[in-house]
């Protein structure tokens, strides 16, 4: 019987000891959560902060501008384009079968200005530039070279993230337009070739459906998915450890973050600017 | 005793769960070379970085030119950098900028002198430490012993009065080793600067340094003249200078 209880004891301990082990392995996430977001948000209001005091290299933020999004057009463009016409694709054949052909135009442009157009530009974008940002800054701190412009009296966040926050806010909009003008373009596309919707009818829907609002509201969107992305592949890259596996990881952890940070985001902004509170 | 430039007063600083150093103090004397010797890991790297304000210690305090500096805001701490320079291990060259590009941020940052003003003190720079020709190159096309000399060129280039050498010689022949060691001896008299250095390289300390510490286990255990470091009576300090297995050094 005392060996019974010594046993049951023991496993009681056992479930207790996993218990509090669960628990500050849950607690330890939740702290390293709001230390990551307090990180973040701690180098934007640096970046901030030296961008208000005109602190800003123009030939950096030029370059950066060309680097992260010029180069990044051609993919923003395919996949916007693929994706109105498989969002058309899906809705114009259904929407005529159900005799509302006349909407599909406003129902592909009003997903694509408002939703698609910022979210998947900013996705794509966060793929190719916020992994490029954070191995090219984590590089450059496991070399040393982030201590070395510190040794020289020159602040990291002005020389490496202040060009890259100012190019993606300029640049992921400037992509957005873009994006949405191609997924609208394709919508139409095939909108036409697959239920006979006539190209007048189409734009006519659209320009109905959407308003100058909308576009500037999804632009505002992409302004704040343009500060994300370049915060957190900065904030990734300065934080880099050991060596060149740690800018691997880094690398990794920043796309991660960043699209998972740009889904919830995209929900918060379209509830609040879109009249859901 | 001569005057002190910078100080580390009972300096504790930990990474994570390692104590680096531990109540260690060492006076940094004015216009001198000081060497700091000890085993790889033992923290000495880190004294240089707390030196430039890039560490701060967890406990205890550090004074250059008199200004304990471990509370001076980030701004202060630039303004402080600007009169320090900082050879680091691997030369940490921008490697997106030529050498001449690295060499000139600073000036360029720092100072209203013009393009043509900067031009020439950039190559007189690079000529004194044998590297005129090196200026339109990028930094992965030299070798590594020129690429320790155009951080050593960078560190200088603004006429620092406290230059940090962290392991010059570390990896490279003895012929370099030799070239290094000269100009970092050179460069300090034309700047009359103090110098602080980090190595290994025992042949090469004893030939520059004017003060040598030791450091093990977190602390300053040796300090003095070249002289007085070869003749101590510490035994870690012997068995170190003697490079032996044997003694009271846990393998």
């Amino acid at each position: 019987m005392a060996r019974t209880l010594n046993e049951g004891e023991r496993a009681a301990e056992a479930v207790e000891r996993a218990g509090v082990g669960a628990l500050e392995g849950v607690g330890a996430r939740i702290n390293a959560f709001f230390e990551y977001i307090g990180g973040v948000a701690a180098l934007g209001g640096e970046t901030a902060v030296t961008i208000f005091k005109l602190r800003i290299r123009f030939s950096e933020t030029v370059s950066q501008c060309y680097l992260l999004g010029y180069q990044s057009l051609i993919i923003v463009l395919l996949t916007s384009l693929f994706t109105g016409m498989v969002f058309s694709l899906e809705s114009a054949v259904q929407a005529v079968q159900y005799g509302f052909g006349s909407f599909v135009g406003g129902i592909v442009s009003y997903t694509n200005v408002r939703e698609l157009g910022p979210m998947l530009t900013a996705v794509v974008v966060a793929g190719r530039v916020c992994a490029a940002i954070a191995a090219e800054i984590g590089s450059m701190t496991v070399t040393e070279q982030v201590e070395a412009l510190q040794s020289l009296g020159l602040a990291p966040v002005r020389f490496l993230v202040v060009p890259r926050v100012l190019a993606l806010m300029i640049m992921l909009p400037l992509l957005t337009v873009f994006a949405d003008v191609v997924g609208v373009m394709g919508g139409e596309w095939i909108a036409n070739a697959q239920a006979h919707i006539a190209y007048n009818d189409f734009m006519s829907s659209a320009r109905q459906t959407i308003g100058f609002e909308d576009v500037v509201k999804g632009l505002f969107k992409s302004v704040i998915f343009g500060v994300v992305i370049a915060l957190v592949g900065s904030y990734q890259g300065l934080n880099t450890t050991g060596g060149a596996a740690g800018v691997g990881r880094s690398t990794t952890s920043a796309v991660v973050i960043c699209i998972i940070m740009i889904f919830i985001l995209n929900f918060i902004l379209s509830y609040f600017l879109y009249g859901g509170g | 005793m001569a005057d002190v430039i910078a100080k580390l007063d009972d300096v504790t600083l930990c990474y994570g769960p390692k104590v680096v150093l531990q109540n260690c103090s060492l006076d940094i004397v004015q216009d001198a070379i000081t060497c700091i010797i000890g085993l790889s890991g033992a923290g000495k790297s880190t004294i240089l970085r707390l030196l430039d304000g890039l560490r701060r210690p967890d406990a205890g305090h550090v004074y250059v030119r008199g200004q304990d500096i471990c509370h001076m805001r980030e701004s202060e701490l630039i303004e402080m950098r600007t009169r320090i320079g900082f050879a680091f291990q691997f030369a940490a060259l921008f490697d997106s900028m030529s050498v001449g590009d690295n060499i000139a941020l600073p000036l360029r940052e720092h100072t209203s002198l013009s393009e043509p003003e900067i031009r020439e003190i950039v190559m007189h720079t690079l000529d004194s430490v044998g590297l005129a020709h090196t200026y339109d190159n990028m930094p992965s096309e030299l070798s590594g012993g020129m690429l320790k000399r155009a951080g050593f060129a960078r560190a200088v280039v603004t006429n620092p009065d406290l230059v940090l050498y962290d392991e010059p010689t570390t990896g490279l022949d003895p012929i370099v080793t030799h070239l290094l060691t000269d100009t970092i001896q050179r460069l300090r008299k034309q700047l009359k600067a103090t110098a602080v250095v980090i190595s290994h390289d025992l042949e090469s300390i004893f030939m520059m340094a004017d003060y040598v510490a030791m450091l093990f286990e977190g602390a300053i255990i040796e300090y003095g003249t070249v002289d007085e470091v070869q003749k101590s009576l510490n035994p870690i300090v012997q068995q170190f200078l003697q490079g032996s297995e044997v003694g009271p050094i846990p393998l």
